[in-house]
C-alpha cells in the first residue's frame, strides 16, 4: 500500500474521533452535529477506498467499506484528489479546480453542505474572539454604514457600542504641516450618529423573527396580487417558506423560463464583504439566472452623465480624484467654496465625521469660505462663511455668470487653457453671447438664480486668479445635491469648466471639501465592497481586478442578459416594457446605447425577488410601486428583510434576516472599492474590521448567507454556493487571506482584537496631488482605477482619456450625441428645469422641493424600526405620540400658510401626499423646502382629500422624469409641490 | 493635589457643536435596556431626554447664525436636587450627582426641583432620572464619559479638576454657567453662548454703477450708535459689502447705523433694536 494511501486512510479513521473532540470543546460544533441525523460516505471513484460515517443523535461512528445508499457522499479522482481536499489549510486554488472539473463528485446536496459546515466548525473549534471586560462582559468589534465600532456584550445582549480608541500599539496616525501649524488626527474612529443607533435598531420592535407569509396569498389558489400592502402576515415555519420560495423558483423556470425572475436590492445595506447584495446575493442570483436591476449612479448623476465627458473619469463615475488634496489645500487654499456640499450633515460617504476635524483646521487657518446652497446647512452653520441661497436647479445659470465675469476681467488661466484644454474659444463665445445673442452677465443669472448680480462679481472676483478648492457636493469630489436634478448634468459640467478656466490642478487649485486625500497607504490590499465579496461575479463587481486574482473562487455568472432598469420598474411591470440607458463605465461612449426590457425572445418578470424594502424611500416617483406591486402579472414577490418597513409590507411571503452584529463578516471602513475606488480615503486611519458576530440571531433570523444557502442547498446548488459548505467564518478567513493582511498581523490576533489599522505611507512617499501632473504637462503620477488603456488617445497616461486628450470645454462625445438628444448639447447651455420656477406646474404647486441625503441615517437604515434616532428633532419631530418626517420651511411661506412651529403639514403634488411636521426658520429662503430623502416608513391612509402617506415618503412626490432623454438619471430635486396645514382627518374603511 | 479633591467637569464649546446627534445616541445606548446598581434604571425605549440638543437661530437673509446648545444634568456643587432629596440624591467625591434608582422612586417632586429641567420622570418605573456622568464606567476605569468619546469636534471635553482651576480656566477660555441666575455651581460650563442672550446688526452695502449695475461696496466705515448713550462701535463692509456687529445686549433700545465711505458718502438708517437687524444700504 502506498504511502499516500495510508495517510487517506489514516485520516478517514481519525475523523470521527477529530469531529467529537471538537464537539466536546464547542458549542457551535454540537449544535451543528445534533442537528442532522445522516450517513456520509466518503471513497476513491474505483472503490479502492470507501468508508462511511453514521451520524446519529448528536455523535458519529465510522465504518469501513462502502454504504449501499448515503445521504451524502464524496467521490474523489483518485488518492492525490482526496489528500489534497482533505487537507486541513486546503490551497482553494486546488479545491476549486477538483470541484469545477468533477475530479470530485459531492453528491446529496442538503447532506453534504451540512457536512463541509460542520468540517468547517470542527476547524474553527476552540477560536477565540473579543477581548474580556472586568464586568463580565466581551469587547467585540463591527463594522457599519457609518464607522467601525466596539460592542459590549454581557449574558447574550448587546450591552453598548461605541467608537474604537485606538491604542499606542496601532499604527501612528500621520502628521501634516500647514503655515507653520503642524496638524493630527484625532486616534479614534469619528462614526456618524447612526452607528451608536445599531443597538435600538437591533432590539427594534419592528425586527422581523420568523418567516411570515400573506395571510390570503395561497401558491396553489388565489394569490390576491391586490392586496398587497393592505392585508396581514400569518407566522410560517422555515420549512414551509423555503419550500415556497425554491417552490415558486422552479415554478418559474418551468413556467415561464429565462427572465422571470427579478432580484432587486437596495444601493446599501447592512456592511461587509460576505453577506453585502454584491457579494452573496450576486452569488445567489447568478446560480439562479436572474432579471437584474439597472442602476444609474444616483447619487453622482450629473457626473455621470455630464462633467464626465470633459475629462474622463469614467471609472470614477466622472467625479473628480482626490489624492493629495489635504495637505494641499491646507498649505495653499486661500478659500473653500461649498458648492451643493454639506458633508456635515452627508458625512461624505460612509466617513462618520472623520474628516470635519480637517474642516476646522481650515477655519483655524483662516481659510475664507462660500456656501451655495438653497439651504444655510449644518456645513454653513459650523464653519460660518458667506452664504449664497441660489435656487434650486439654477446653480449652472450661476456658475455661468461666474465664467463670464472671470472672461470679462481676464482673470482665468489663460496658459493652462492654451496648455492643457480644447474648445475654450467655443465655450468664451457662448459665455459672451456671441452664439445665441444673450451674454450670461450677472444680471441675466439674477433673474433665474434669485442671486443678486452683485453678489456674483464679488464671488468671481474674490474666485478668480486666486488659490480656491471647489467643494462640489457632498464628498467635494460629486455626491448628492445639485447633480440630482433636472439640470444636474448641466451643473456637474459647469463645476469641472470652472475649475479648467482656474488652472485645476495647481497648488491650491483643486476640488475638494477636505473630506478626502489623507496621507494613508493606498497600496494596502484589503478588499472593498465593489470588489464583488463572494459573489464570483467578474461581469458585475470589480472582482476582475483584485479580488478574482487574489481569492481563488468559484466563478459565477448569469446566465439571464435581461435587465430591467431600477427607476422604471413600475412601467417595466405594468405596461410590460421600457428602457433604459446603461451604466457602462468602461468608455464616455458605455452610457450611450439605450437597452430594452423585456429583452428579445426572454420572458417578462413574474416574480420579485426583494432583498430589503426602501424603494418607497428612495425612489423618484415611487407613488408608482404600489400599482406595481398589486399587478397581477407579478405572481409572486418574496421579501428578504430585517424589519418590518416600507415596501417589505407588500411581500407575499417574508424572510427574516439579522443584522451585522449577529453573524460573521470581515471588511474595511468606508471601502467601497469599484467605481467607488479609494473612497476610503475620506478616513483618518484605514481601519480593517473583523465583524464578529456578537450576539445569536434574534427569534428565527439567519444571515442572508445562510438564507441564499438553505434555498439553494433545496435547488441542489448550496454545495456549488458554498463551495462544499464553507460557513461565514470561513470565508472571513479567506477575504483574511487573500489581502494584505497576511504578515502584518496574525489571523488569531486579528480575531481577538478585530481590527488593524494601516500604517500611513512614510513622509518621503507621500502621494502625488491630484491632477498636478496635468497641470504640468507630466504622465499621470495618481492612481488609476483600473487600467484601461484603450481609452487614452495617445501613449497610456499621458493627457487625459477624451478624444482630443484635453480637457474638451466642448465634449466631442456629447457633439456626436446633440443630435440625438438636443437638451444635452455639446456647449453646455442653460436650459432651465422642467420643472422649476416657470414651468407650467409652478402655478399651482409653487414650492420647490429640495431631498438630499439625510444627515441621521444612511437612506433608510436608521430611520423608522423604532430607532434611537427618532428622537433627534432635527431627523423626526414627535407631535401627537408621532414621529413625522420634517420639513423645513421659511417664516414667510409659513405665515402664508397660517402655520406655526411643528404643525402638521400636508406636502402634495398631481403625484401624492405626504404628511410631515414643519420647522420653521429662516434657514431656508422663500419658494423652497427642504427635506430628506431615504424615509424607511411607508403608512398611507384615506383622506377627504385622497390618500395620504403618514410615514414621510415624499419620493413618491418627486419626478420619475429622466434628466434628459438620454441621460438616464434620477431628478428628485427638481419637484414642485404645495403645502397646506393638515386637517387631520383619516377616514376609516368601511 | 490629590484627586480627591477633584470633581468632574463638562467643557462644553458651543461653537464646535453642529448637532451631529452622537452625544444624544450616546446616553440613549448607555442607559436603554441597561440596569446600572446605584446609578441609574433603564431610560425609557424612546421619548427621554436626558441629553439634547437645543437649538438657536439669529438673523435672517442671508446673514444668520446657528448656536447648539448641549442640555442636561448640570452636576451643580450646590444641586438643588441634593437638598431636596433628603437623601434620595446625593453627590459623589468626584462632584457627580446621583440619583438613586431606589431610594428616590415615587419622588416626582424632584424633577421640579431642578432648575434646569434636566430631572425627567419615568412613569413606568415611577422614577425621577438623568444623566449620572456615566458615573458606572468612569468607576471601571473610562477616561470620560460616552458623550465626550462620541463627540467628534470636542465640543464636548470632560476633566477633573479641582475649584480654583476650574474657576480660572473657565475665565480664561470664556466658559460660563448656562443660568447663572440659577446660582447652582454648576460643573457643566458653556462657552459661545452669548449668542443666546445677545443680538446682532448686519447689513450689506451696495452702491449703483449706472446702466443698472450694483456693486458690493468693500471697505465702507459702518457705525453703530446705540440709546443710552454707550460709545459707538465700528466696523467695516468686507468683499462682499457685508457687516456684522454682534453681541449686542442692549435689547428693545434704539439705535441709528451710518455708513461712510470716502467716495460715495453717507447714508443712514434709524431702528429699534428688538431682535437682529438686517439691513441693506445702497448709494
Amino acid at each position: 500500500m502506498s504511502v499516500k494511501r495510508a495517510l487517506l486512510r489514516s485520516i478517514l479513521l481519525a475523523l470521527p474521533m477529530v469531529i467529537s473532540r471538537a464537539a466536546r470543546k464547542d458549542r457551535s460544533v454540537r449544535t451543528l452535529l445534533g442537528a442532522r441525523d445522516a450517513v456520509l460516505q466518503i471513497r476513491l471513484r474505483d472503490g479502492s477506498t470507501a468508508r462511511h460515517y453514521v451520524f446519529q443523535a448528536g455523535r458519529v461512528r465510522g465504518v469501513a467499506g462502502a454504504h449501499p445508499a448515503p445521504d451524502g457522499e464524496m467521490v474523489f479522482k483518485n488518492v492525490d484528489v482526496a489528500l489534497g481536499m482533505l487537507n486541513p489549510k486546503p490551497n482553494y486554488a486546488v479545491l476549486i479546480d477538483a470541484a469545477k472539473n468533477f475530479k470530485v463528485c459531492a453528491i446529496g446536496d442538503p447532506a453534504v453542505v451540512w457536512f463541509g459546515q460542520l468540517m468547517n466548525a470542527v476547524g474553527h473549534a476552540g477560536w477565540s474572539y473579543g477581548i474580556a471586560l472586568p464586568d463580565g462582559a466581551r469587547r467585540y468589534t463591527n463594522l457599519t454604514n457609518g464607522g467601525p465600532i466596539h460592542v459590549d456584550v454581557k449574558d447574550g445582549r448587546v450591552v453598548r457600542t461605541q467608537p474604537i480608541a485606538l491604542q499606542p500599539e496601532d499604527a501612528a496616525s500621520w502628521e501634516i504641516t500647514a503655515r507653520g501649524r503642524r496638524f493630527r488626527p484625532q486616534r479614534k474612529s469619528l462614526v456618524s450618529p447612526h452607528a451608536l443607533a445599531l443597538k435600538s435598531m437591533v432590539y427594534s420592535d419592528k425586527r422581523l423573527l420568523y418567516p411570515m407569509k400573506r395571510v390570503d396569498f395561497d401558491p396553489n389558489g388565489e394569490r390576491n396580487t391586490h392586496n398587497r400592502g393592505k392585508s396581514g402576515y400569518v407566522r410560517i415555519s422555515w420549512d414551509e417558506a423555503l419550500d415556497l420560495v425554491s417552490g415558486e423558483l422552479r415554478r418559474m423556470k418551468t413556467q415561464h423560463g429565462l427572465g422571470s425572475v427579478a432580484v432587486f436590492h437596495p444601493a446599501h445595506h447592512q456592511w461587509g464583504n460576505i453577506n453585502y447584495w454584491l457579494s452573496a446575493l450576486f452569488r445567489f442570483s447568478n446560480l439562479i439566472g436572474a432579471t437584474k436591476m439597472g442602476f444609474s449612479p444616483v447619487s453622482w448623476e450629473g457626473w455621470y452623465w455630464g462633467a464626465m465627458h470633459h475629462y474622463g473619469n469614467n471609472l470614477r463615475l466622472g467625479t473628480p480624484g482626490f489624492y493629495g488634496t489635504l495637505e494641499d489645500c491646507l498649505q495653499h487654499a486661500e478659500m473653500i467654496v461649498f458648492w451643493s456640499s454639506d458633508p456635515e450633515s452627508t458625512n461624505g460617504l460612509y466617513a462618520g465625521f472623520e474628516a470635519t476635524q480637517r474642516r476646522l483646521w481650515a477655519k483655524e487657518l483662516g481659510i475664507e469660505f462660500v456656501h451655495i446652497d438653497p439651504h444655510f446647512n449644518k456645513t454653513a452653520q459650523l464653519l460660518g462663511g458667506k452664504w449664497i441661497p441660489v435656487r434650486p436647479g439654477t446653480d449652472p445659470a450661476l456658475a455661468q455668470a461666474i465664467m463670464y465675469q472671470w472672461v470679462i476681467d481676464g482673470q482665468y488661466d489663460r496658459d493652462y487653457i492654451e496648455r492643457c484644454t480644447a474648445g475654450f474659444d467655443e465655450w468664451r463665445d457662448h459665455l459672451l453671447g456671441v452664439d445665441d445673442g444673450v451674454p450670461k452677465t450677472p444680471e441675466w443669472q439674477e433673474a433665474h438664480t434669485g442671486i443678486p448680480a452683485k453678489d456674483v462679481r464679488s464671488l468671481a472676483r474674490r474666485w478668480g486668479g486666486r488659490k480656491v478648492y471647489l467643494g462640489a457636493g457632498g464628498l467635494g469630489a460629486g455626491f448628492g445635491g445639485a447633480c440630482r436634478s433636472a439640470t444636474g448634468d448641466q451643473w456637474a459640467r459647469c463645476m469641472v469648466q470652472l475649475m479648467a478656466m482656474q488652472g485645476w490642478g495647481k497648488p491650491g487649485v483643486n476640488f475638494g471639501n477636505l473630506q478626502f486625500g489623507t496621507p494613508m497607504d493606498l497600496n494596502f490590499y484589503f478588499p472593498g465592497y465593489a470588489d464583488g465579496g463572494i459573489s464570483g461575479d467578474v461581469i458585475n463587481t470589480a472582482s476582475s481586478f483584485h479580488n478574482f486574482n487574489r481569492m481563488p473562487h468559484v466563478v459565477t455568472m448569469n446566465p439571464c442578459k435581461q435587465v430591467l432598469p431600477r427607476q422604471h420598474f413600475p412601467e417595466a411591470i405594468i405596461d410590460g416594457r421600457c428602457s433604459g440607458q446603461p451604466w457602462d463605465g468602461t468608455s464616455l461612449e458605455g452610457q450611450f446605447p439605450r437597452y430594452e426590457y423585456p429583452l428579445a425572445g426572454h420572458s417578462r418578470v413574474h416574480m420579485l425577488y426583494r432583498y430589503g424594502g426602501s424603494s418607497l424611500g428612495t425612489i423618484a416617483h415611487s407613488a408608482r410601486f404600489i400599482e406595481a406591486y398589486r399587478h397581477p402579472s407579478l405572481e409572486f414577490v418574496v421579501n428578504q428583510s430585517i424589519w418590518m418597513e416600507n415596501e417589505v409590507q407588500f411581500a407575499d411571503v417574508i424572510l427574516p434576516a439579522c443584522t451585522s452584529l449577529e453573524r460573521w463578516d470581515i471588511a474595511e471602513a468606508a471601502n467601497c472599492a469599484g467605481y467607488m475606488v479609494h473612497n476610503q480615503n475620506q478616513m483618518n486611519h484605514r481601519m480593517v474590521v473583523m465583524q464578529h458576530k456578537c450576539i445569536e440571531p434574534l427569534g428565527e433570523s439567519k444571515s442572508d448567507y445562510q438564507i441564499f444557502l438553505d434555498l439553494l442547498t433545496r435547488l441542489g446548488m448550496g454545495a456549488m454556493f458554498s463551495e462544499g459548505g464553507c460557513d461565514e467564518l470561513t470565508w472571513c478567513k479567506r477575504i483574511f487571506d487573500s489581502s494584505d493582511l497576511v504578515g502584518r498581523i496574525s489571523w488569531k490576533e486579528f480575531l481577538r482584537k478585530g481590527y488593524y489599522v494601516v500604517p500611513p505611507d512614510p513622509p518621503e512617499e507621500k502621494m502625488s496631488v491630484e491632477m498636478r501632473w496635468f497641470a504640468e504637462g507630466r504622465s499621470k503620477d495618481t492612481p488609476e482605477p483600473n487600467p484601461l488603456p484603450a481609452q487614452y488617445p495617445g501613449d497610456y497616461g499621458r493627457d487625459l482619456p477624451t478624444q482630443s486628450g484635453r480637457f474638451e470645454f466642448v465634449p466631442n462625445t456629447l457633439r456626436r450625441m446633440e443630435a440625438v438628444d438636443p437638451s444635452r448639447p455639446a456647449v453646455n447651455r442653460y436650459i432651465a428645469s422642467w420643472e422649476g420656477v416657470g414651468s407650467p406646474q409652478f402655478t399651482r404647486y409653487p414650492l420647490q422641493l429640495l431631498t438630499s441625503h439625510p444627515a441621521y441615517t444612511f437612506h433608510t437604515y436608521g430611520d423608522g424600526k423604532n430607532s434611537a434616532l427618532n428622537d433627534l428633532p432635527d431627523h423626526r419631530l414627535r407631535v401627537d405620540g408621532r414621529d413625522w418626517w420634517v420639513l423645513r420651511i421659511s417664516p414667510d411661506e409659513s405665515a402664508r400658510r397660517g402655520l406655526i412651529q411643528h404643525d402638521l403639514v400636508r406636502v402634495f403634488n398631481d403625484r401624492a401626499a405626504v404628511i410631515c411636521a414643519v420647522d420653521v426658520s429662516p434657514m431656508v429662503g422663500n419658494g423652497v423646502v427642504k427635506a430628506f430623502e431615504s424615509c424607511a416608513v411607508f403608512e398611507q391612509v384615506s383622506t377627504p382629500t385622497g390618500m395620504v402617506d403618514l410615514g414621510g415618503c415624499l419620493n413618491l412626490l418627486t419626478p420619475s422624469r429622466t434628466m434628459t432623454p438620454t441621460a438616464d438619471g434620477i431628478a428628485p430635486n427638481a419637484c414642485l409641490v404645495q403645502v397646506e396645514k393638515w386637517d387631520r382627518v383619516v377616514l376609516t374603511e368601511a | 493635589m490629590s484627586n480627591s479633591s477633584k470633581t468632574w467637569t463638562l467643557w462644553v464649546d458651543t461653537t464646535l457643536c453642529c448637532n451631529c446627534g452622537n452625544c444624544v445616541m450616546s446616553v440613549k445606548d448607555e442607559y436603554v435596556g441597561n440596569t446600572f446598581p446605584g446609578v441609574s434604571a433603564p431610560q425609557p425605549d424612546r421619548g427621554a431626554q436626558w441629553f439634547r440638543v437645543d437649538r438657536h437661530v439669529r438673523g435672517g437673509g442671508s446673514q444668520l447664525d446657528v448656536t447648539y446648545v448641549p442640555r442636561t444634568c448640570q452636576h451643580c456643587a450646590s444641586a438643588p436636587c441634593v437638598a431636596a432629596g433628603r437623601g434620595a440624591v446625593r453627590q459623589r467625591d468626584d462632584g457627580i450627582v446621583v440619583i438613586d434608582p431606589v431610594a428616590a422612586r415615587g419622588r416626582r417632586d424632584l424633577v421640579e426641583a431642578c432648575p434646569y429641567g434636566a430631572i425627567e420622570w419615568n412613569d413606568a418605573l415611577q422614577l425621577p432620572q438623568h444623566w449620572p456622568f456615566d458615573a458606572h464606567l468612569l468607576d471601571a476605569g473610562m477616561a470620560e464619559p460616552r458623550c465626550v468619546n462620541a463627540c467628534p469636534t470636542g465640543a464636548l471635553r470632560a476633566e477633573r479638576l479641582d475649584a480654583a482651576t476650574r474657576e480660572r480656566r473657565a475665565s480664561e477660555e470664556g466658559y460660563s454657567p448656562l443660568q447663572p441666575q440659577a446660582n447652582t455651581k454648576p460643573r457643566v460650563l458653556y462657552k459661545g453662548i452669548d449668542r443666546l442672550k445677545t443680538v446682532f446688526v448686519a447689513g450689506n452695502v451696495s452702491a449703483r454703477r449706472g446702466e443698472g449695475i450694483v456693486e458690493n461696496l468693500e471697505g465702507a466705515e459702518v457705525v453703530l450708535r446705540l440709546g443710552g448713550g454707550t460709545d459707538p462701535v465700528r466696523t467695516r463692509t468686507d468683499v462682499w459689502g457685508d457687516f456684522r456687529l454682534d453681541g449686542l445686549s442692549a435689547i428693545g433700545q434704539p439705535y441709528s447705523l451710518e455708513v461712510v465711505h470716502p467716495v460715495e458718502g453717507g447714508l443712514s438708517q434709524a431702528g429699534q433694536l428688538d431682535d437682529c437687524a438686517v439691513l441693506s444700504f445702497q448709494f
